[in-house]
């Protein structure tokens, strides 16, 4: 029997533990990452992998050590080392003395054999094609459904009146994504969080600012990795923007020409004219566009020693130059603490209102 | 006219592509001049204009193309990005023009051709790279011909450097036997060791960056070989346990390297020169450490340099090194 696992990336896990299940897998769910997990993946990972690689190796042990046999994860073809992750990782787990399986997903469009021989394997309920199309769709329905929760909570979280309701209405929320198994109840989960999210009580006329946050797909995504970015912000006051969610990014990734993409390359294009792997490209793009719809700032997050975002952070500093909007690179790696983190965001926070109000004041026609 | 000059940075792909490049423009007419020997000061300069985060290789190229703004019309900063229609170059290299146009003041024009044949047919790759070298071309002269004739010249010496590599000269000496220098062969004693010193160009042969690891070796009598020694066909025909191959050129070569070295045992020792904080290397490096685990019998050691890298530190590991292997070998 498979006792299937998979990379914990923000709250996708609950998509794919439904998918994997309707499967006929058992689904050994991976752990929020946390210090232990960190440890393990340290310990064992080459010293400059990328906090990612870390992560995703220490998930991998914890998750072996609760049973799972078959860890399954996505590939790539270059230039960025993520596409790399699974085989690096499955030799040094087998270094280690465990025998696993790793399915590695490639882009099913490039790869299509290879792709319906996973999902062969993976099939251990034997569902037809079309039973797993289905579920697929299902999955990826809820996918978006938790995306879009995950969208409301940026907006409401600076406006709420009581500290920390909207993260605590959060959680509950998930919870009820995660108990729905048909598109029904995934759609009524779906309203009655979103009523449950409006219900909290908000303060309209508070000054929001709003900040951008870019960077690579991991560190975005999962809130253990960038020490929950997103709710500091969001108690400081600021309306985030993340430009990268899991469902955008991979309707991006199987069509070249989907609308956000080239909106974002052209506008990186006298920047960085050609794809240099992850999201070196898009970083400096989405901050332009940023920068043009008036955000008040940007936030970078990226793993220490990840190679797009040192090229696009060693452009980005003219880019802020340039459109006059300021943005703070934060490269993340195991040592990086909450506090500090914190410290330098209020920091900057602080000197987004300062700024904001300096033009309020100019301009007094200009309200927000 | 007067002759148009362009400088190309010794540094990162100059150690493979430059006697290419050099004769190109030669053949064009252009004067090609050189940034000097790394030094102290490029890394200096280089370290306060890049960004802290970007590894060593990147920061003292900074400091190259800045020794070459006052004495070069043009400087020449390709956008490798697939020369082979497979691998791909480090992302760093992918942006490079991108860094350099962006973060350093008052350069001279910066010529950034693209060379890309990435996934292309078996004639698609060919005339990519030299519509990317007519690209380049165009820019000195509106002479078909002429870039055609100079394109041509440049693969003959391509391929003459890439002789006298496999002939066991390193890309140094190589390039100066290109210029005319005569070619010297050191003879070795029969019974001297042999050293696989594995690695990017770029840290290996910039006898400033790795503090002289090849030179230092050669002071303990051992004998180097590297990837650049060996022909394409050994390389391309190794086979390794992993469903796909590394990304990048570089990489890709080293990788393979390392597995010939293991499988057919002929060394005594292999060293791998890597630089902190190198993206593709913290997969590349784990990786062959792995494989050397199930060969014990050829010594294995990992160099890591930085902008910090002292003399005596790696003096004393490479002697340690030479030391150890030179003890194993007398004991069997």
């Amino acid at each position: 029997m498979l006792k299937v696992t998979f990379p914990r990336m923000g709250h996708s896990y609950i998509a794919f533990k439904m998918l994997m299940e309707e499967m006929g897998n058992e689904v050994v769910v991976p752990p929020r990452p946390s210090k232990r997990t960190l440890d393990l993946g340290v310990q064992h990972a080459p010293e400059f992998a990328c906090l990612p690689f870390k992560i995703l190796l220490g998930t991998y042990l914890e998750t072996i050590e609760m049973g799972a046999n078959t860890l399954v994860t996505s590939g790539g073809h270059g230039p960025c080392r993520a596409g790399l992750y699974a085989q690096v990782h499955h030799r040094i787990i087998q270094d280690l003395g465990h025998k696993v399986n790793m399915v590695c997903f490639e882009a099913p469009l490039r790869h299509p054999i290879d792709f319906l021989k996973k999902v062969n394997f993976l099939n251990s309920a034997r569902l037809s094609y079309r039973a797993v199309y289905q579920a697929i769709k299902k999955g990826w329905h809820k996918l978006k459904a938790l995306d879009n929760v995950e969208r409301l909570t940026h907006k409401i979280r600076p406006r709420e009146l009581v500290a920390g309701a909207t993260s605590k209405v959060y959680r509950q929320v998930q919870l009820w994504l995660d108990q729905a198994k048909t598109y029904q109840e995934i759609d009524e989960a779906y309203h009655e969080s979103v009523k449950a999210l409006n219900n909290i009580p908000q303060d309209p006329d508070r000054m929001i600012l709003k900040v951008g946050i870019i960077g690579e797909i991991y560190v975005l995504l999962e809130p253990a990795s960038n020490q929950e970015i997103e709710e500091v912000l969001g108690n400081l006051g600021v309306e985030v923007e993340r430009s990268i969610f899991l469902t955008g990014w991979t309707r991006d990734n199987l069509n070249k020409n989907s609308k956000d993409l080239v909106t974002c390359h052209e506008a990186a294009k006298s920047w960085i004219p050609v794809a240099i792997g992850g999201h070196g490209q898009d970083s400096v793009g989405h901050t332009v566009l940023y920068a043009q719809q008036g955000f008040d700032g940007v936030v970078q997050l990226a793993p220490f020693t990840c190679i797009p975002e040192i090229v696009s952070k060693t452009v980005l500093t003219r880019v802020s130059r340039k459109y006059n909007i300021p943005v703070l690179t934060f490269f993340l790696d195991e040592q990086t603490g909450k506090a500090g983190m914190a410290t330098r965001l209020e920091a900057f926070v602080d000197l987004l209102r300062r700024k904001k109000l300096a033009r309020l004041d100019t301009h007094p026609a200009v309200t927000s | 006219m007067s002759v148009a000059t362009v400088g190309i940075p010794r540094a990162l792909a100059y150690y493979i592509y430059f006697p290419r490049w050099r004769s190109f423009l030669n053949e064009l007419g252009v004067n090609v001049v050189t940034s000097g020997l790394s030094n102290r000061q490029m890394l200096d300069e280089g370290v306060k204009e890049a960004l802290a985060e970007a590894c060593v290789p990147i920061k003292l190229y900074f400091g190259h193309v800045l020794s070459l703004k006052d004495k070069a019309d043009y400087i020449f900063v390709p956008r490798l990005y697939c020369l082979n229609s497979k691998t791909l170059y480090c992302p760093k290299f992918l942006g490079l023009p991108d860094m350099i146009k962006h973060s350093l003041n008052h350069l001279p024009p910066i010529i950034d051709t693209m060379f890309n044949n990435r996934y292309k047919g078996f004639l698609a790759r060919r005339t990519e790279l030299a519509k990317s070298f007519f690209q380049l071309g165009s820019k000195f002269t509106n002479d078909k011909l002429k870039i055609l004739k100079a394109f041509y010249r440049s693969l003959k010496t391509e391929q003459r450097y890439l002789e006298l590599l496999q002939s066991g000269l390193l890309p140094n000496q190589a390039i100066a036997v290109l210029g005319g220098a005569k070619n010297v062969n050191i003879a070795y004693p029969e019974d001297s060791l042999k050293f696989a010193v594995l690695g990017y160009p770029y840290h290996l042969y910039d006898d400033f960056i790795n503090v002289g690891v090849l030179t230092k070796l050669r002071r303990l009598g051992v004998q180097v070989v590297t990837t650049e020694n060996l022909p394409p066909g050994i390389l391309a025909r190794q086979k390794h346990p992993y469903p796909k191959d590394m990304f990048w050129t570089f990489s890709d070569r080293a990788f393979r390297a390392a597995l010939h070295f293991f499988r057919e045992g002929r060394v005594d020792g292999i060293i791998y020169v890597t630089a902190f904080g190198c993206g593709p290397d913290a997969m590349v490096y784990r990786l062959i450490e792995m494989e050397s685990k199930k060969y014990p019998h050829i010594p294995f050691m990992i160099l890591m340099i930085d902008e910090h890298s002292g003399e005596a530190g790696i003096s004393t590991r490479l002697e340690a090194f030479t030391d150890m292997v030179r003890r194993r070998k007398k004991g069997v």
